[in-house]
């Protein structure tokens, strides 16, 4: 089984990817999804996710393939947006399904934690007209301590 | 063939530009030493990676550059 894994360039629609995804696995007893979207509020106007080609598909990959080796899942899915944003938009989307729910869970939390903090992706807000790097935060790197 | 240098995230401020092109040096440590003191300074942190030609690097000394590579300066990263 291998996972489906997608760097997108352009918006996508969760409801649809999940719908999708569900009717690909009729034998999984449970189907645990998370959608991650740009908050308003705080001034936010845009935000923008940059990636780097060389690595930050080919390690979304190598995330997915130790979720797989690590929970037993029936499929995997992990969307990740690049470029520019508005709130309200759509920026990742991980789905597991499995035959019991523990592993869905476990691998769409572990999935999703990688994601934030060590995935090759580099963040940007504009407020007020300006744009400011967001640098990841001390939670995030205790998010992912957990799994090790 | 010169070098592509590419900064990535908050380094792209720092050093103005997303990306650029610089003459061939043979070692990581000579290319560093021609930045602007600023961004020598913010692509030698401790959370700062570096890839040549999409590899990361583990060992900067060792490092050695030819014509033509792809050198990236990563800081941390921040997705979701």
């Amino acid at each position: 089984m291998t996972a489906d894994v997608r760097l997108l360039l352009d918006g996508f629609d969760p409801p649809a990817e999940l719908a999708a995804f569900t009717a690909a696995h009729p034998g999984s007893g449970g189907i645990v999804s998370f959608v991650g979207q740009v908050r308003a509020g705080d001034g936010v106007e845009a935000l923008e996710l940059r990636h780097y080609a060389p690595l930050t598909l080919p390690g979304m990959r190598a995330l997915a393939d130790t979720a797989l080796g690590r929970w037993t899942l029936d499929g995997l899915t992990i969307l990740h947006r690049a470029g520019i944003m508005v709130p309200g938009d759509p920026i990742v989307m991980v789905a597991a399904a499995a035959r019991h729910r523990r592993d869905a869970f476990a691998a769409a939390d572990f999935a999703m934690d990688h994601l934030k903090s060590d995935s090759w992706f580099w963040k940007r807000e504009k407020a007020g007209g300006e744009w400011r790097w967001i640098e990841p935060r001390e939670s995030d790197f205790a998010d992912i301590a957990r799994w090790q | 063939m010169p070098l592509k240098l590419v900064f990535l995230g908050r380094l792209e401020s720092v050093a103005g530009e997303a990306e650029r092109t610089v003459d061939t040096v043979t070692t990581l440590a000579e290319l560093l030493s021609g930045f602007a003191p600023a961004l020598a300074g913010a692509v030698s942190g401790e959370r700062v990676r570096v890839a040549v030609n999409g590899r990361l690097v583990n060992d900067r000394a060792a490092q050695h550059l030819r014509d033509g590579d792809e050198v990236a300066f990563l800081p941390p990263v921040s997705g979701g």
